[in-house]
């Protein structure tokens, strides 16, 4: 029996490549693997041991996500390499997959709830999300998305308990769209570029290059940075994958990617044009000096979905993420009007 | 694992002929829905059967060619009293998509947003926040925006603290035969441009009927738009909009309002009982940073439309001295006074009422006079023709 065991075992590795090896055909077929552990990213699934290739990173400013931590990491197939972008995401070949888990401290251990895979197809990227089980041994396909509630310590040690939306797969691309295409978001150089991880990728052979100059944002609770540039990596990362020319928020007008110079795009004296309630009777995106009578501040401090920003994936507000913003604003010099 | 797999590899190659789909009411009612409308292929057809879903989430479609239909407005109801997500109830970014014969009831946000959604059909749709006009109603109810061939047919909306049927930076749009009632703007077009609005019916808004253009967006330069055969009555809603959105601004009473754009027709629409004013021709009064953007209205020609009663009660700043100095009443038809009067004309046989402000002036500076608006005449709009297939949809 165990012989028998041991052969099956075999030839599904075989069927994979090696033993411990990511399963690339999972990633690259048209099929939509039922179970996480299907792609072979992990040698120990439960126990978080990542396969050959499959490199653990992090972002040096990140979206908010209800306080779950984050554990990311990347596939490139092998004999593959990334290329470098100063400016856009890293252009990952055929076969690279990005995953990412979401979850909790609960007694000291960290819970994993979901895990949003996106998968670079020849036909584009695929965004899929998978929910785990109780006991953490497993995540199934979960197109639909669905809610789980949790309880967690937020980091002033308040309890929190939330409904947590694991996104449908529609929402996945409502973030992750750039005209239409499924794009990654953080796999840019500008937010990976800190403690020697992009040369740590050119070393695995999973990155072409990384220019001595290649530019890096402000980590937004990093107080010694300038409070500008920690805003503008924050409003960067929140909100400007769909507040920007191609994004789910172009219709708004309203862009605040880190290139942004235009200060009306940027929010700055800007009347809302489909906010509804969400403007909170306030008059623009951003009162300059005044965080009290700006829009913006209004949706990051509310929970209510329809006034909270961004959309998706926000049940508790970032109550260090709005200090930030509102000492940002606070600094603008006021202005009688925008005109 | 061998297994999953090659059932996997079945079910990919299956026939990717066009399917139809059912979904009943009853427990699950989101993941049920959204999963059909996840796994829905090009030329789905989505049946949801009557009843209530009871839903925790927004909806979204994203698969071309996909019709979604109801029992009718009245026997299917996708309700979002307890939405926990998602800025509106359904979100549909596809093509070629038909939504008909249901109803969306109090979501958070808008009702139903399509954006690059291009020759969408909203055909025999409800859209409602049943509490009645609140200011903690969703912004928009049926809304298509950045969108390129847009009918919107039969569609009924309730309650929206913004517009009832709001389409913006979109071309080539339809709007007919709907009904808009309790809503701040009932129908409203934005920076957008070649838009037949006729056979509705707007009653009971803050205002009835309206045609924007605004500044600092993607899309802007609207025009080109008939607003005709309607029936605008009795617009008189208390403005419930929250302060800031520029429907807020708008006066109770207020019929058709045109402002900044060019080439607007109003014609043979039946208009009365708008206590402002029938018809409104302004420019955008509120400041702005943006050189592109054109505040003045243009080429606005008011034609053949029957007036009732109006003017009784105007609601702007001071309308209640300017009424009483004109003998209780103004004009049906006003005019803010801004840009050039030889670009409008006014053909109704009624008077009108000019506010004679200078663009960007504050409304206490204003002179009212009557004045006659004979400008030039231009050229009617071409009809906005529909794809024979939209029109088949929407029979």
């Amino acid at each position: 029996m165990k012989a028998l065991a041991a052969a099956v075992l075999l030839f599904c590795a075989a069927l994979a490549g090696r033993p411990g090896d990511v399963n690339d055909a999972a990633i690259t077929g048209e099929a939509l693997p039922a179970r996480l552990s299907d792609y072979g990213f992990f040698t120990d699934l439960a126990g978080e041991i990542p396969a050959a290739r499959v490199t653990p990173y992090d972002l040096e400013t990140q979206l908010f996500s209800d306080y779950a931590a984050k554990h990311r990491y990347l596939y490139v197939p092998a004999g593959q390499k990334a290329r470098y972008d100063a400016e856009a995401a890293l252009d990952l070949p055929v076969g690279s997959a990005i995953i990412k888990t979401f979850g909790y401290p609960q007694r000291g251990r960290f819970k994993p709830l979901e895990t949003r895979l996106l998968l670079r197809r020849a036909s584009g990227w695929v965004a899929l999300p998978y929910v785990w089980n109780a006991e953490g041994s497993e995540a199934l396909l979960k197109r639909a998305g669905t809610r789980i509630p949790v309880t967690f310590t937020d980091p002033s040690g308040a309890p929190r308990s939330i409904s947590y939306a694991v996104p449908n797969q529609n929402q996945c691309k409502d973030c992750h769209a750039l005209s239409g295409a499924i794009m990654p978001i953080g796999m840019k150089a500008r937010y990976l570029h800190h403690d020697g991880q992009l040369e740590k990728l050119v070393a695995a052979g999973m990155l072409d290059r990384s220019p001595g100059d290649a530019p890096r944002v402000a980590r937004w609770n990093d107080a010694r940075a300038p409070i500008e540039a920690r805003a503008r990596a924050y409003l960067e990362i929140n909100c400007a994958h769909c507040h920007n020319p191609a994004g789910a928020a172009s219709n708004s007008g309203l862009f605040l990617e880190l290139s942004r110079a235009d200060p009306v795009a940027l929010g700055i004296g800007k009347r809302p044009v489909a906010a509804g309630r969400g403007s909170g009777g306030r008059d623009f995106a951003i009162a300059p000096g005044d965080p009290d009578a700006s829009i913006l501040i209004y949706r990051m401090e509310s929970t209510d979905p329809g006034v909270a920003m961004p959309e998706l994936g926000r049940a508790t507000v970032h109550a260090e993420g709005v200090a930030l913003l509102r000492e940002w604003i606070a600094s603008m010099p006021k202005s009688n009007d925008a005109r | 694992m061998l297994r999953s797999w090659t059932l996997a590899a079945l079910l990919a190659a299956g026939p990717a002929a066009a399917q139809t789909v059912t979904v009943e009411a009853g427990p699950d009612a989101q993941e049920r829905l959204q999963t059909a409308l996840i796994e829905a292929k090009p030329g789905s057809i989505i049946w949801i059967g009557a009843g209530r879903f009871e839903l925790t989430d927004g909806l979204s479609l994203d698969v071309d060619r996909v019709t979604v239909r109801g029992a009718g407005p009245d026997q299917t109801v996708l309700s979002f009293k307890g939405q926990l997500g998602a800025g509106e109830g359904l979100l549909v970014t596809s093509d070629d998509v038909v939504l008909r014969g249901f109803a969306v009831e109090d979501s958070k946000g808008d009702g139903i947003k399509s954006k690059g959604a291009d020759r969408i059909v909203y055909k025999d749709i409800r859209v409602e926040w049943t509490g009645g006009p609140k200011q903690t109603n969703g912004a928009y109810g049926v809304y298509p925006v950045s969108s390129t061939t847009i009918l919107i047919d039969g569609v009924e909306v309730k309650g929206a603290s913004d517009a009832g049927i709001y389409v913006g930076q979109s071309e080539q749009i339809v709007v007919r035969n709907s009904r808009v009632s309790g809503n701040v703007a009932g129908i409203e077009i934005e920076n957008s441009r070649h838009a037949d609005v006729f056979g509705n019916l707007a009653t009971g808004n803050t205002g009835g009927i309206l045609v924007f253009d605004m500044p600092s967006l993607p899309k802007m330069g609207g025009g080109e738009v008939r607003v005709f055969e309607n029936r605008v009555i009795d617009n008189n809603q208390a403005n419930f909009a929250p302060k800031g959105n520029i429907v807020a601004t708008v006066p109770p009473g207020t019929g058709v309002l045109i402002m900044a754009n060019d080439n607007v027709h109003v014609m043979r629409n039946e208009l009365s009982g708008n206590a402002t004013a029938n018809v409104m021709i302004t420019a955008y009064r509120q400041s702005y940073d943006d050189p592109k953007f054109k505040p003045v209205p243009t080429r606005i020609m008011v034609a053949g439309n029957k007036h009732g009663r109006a003017g009784y009660a105007p609601g702007f700043p001071g309308g209640d001295q300017v009424a009483a100095a004109l003998g209780g009443m103004i004009p049906p038809v006003l005019w803010d006074g801004s840009g050039d009067p030889a670009t409008l004309r006014v053909r109704d046989g009624v008077p009108v009422l000019s506010m004679g402000l200078q663009q960007g002036a504050p409304i206490e500076t204003a002179k009212p006079a009557p004045v006659e608006l004979n400008g030039a005449e231009a050229p009617i709009p071409a009809t906005v023709v529909l794809p024979a297939a939209m029109e088949a949809a929407a029979k």
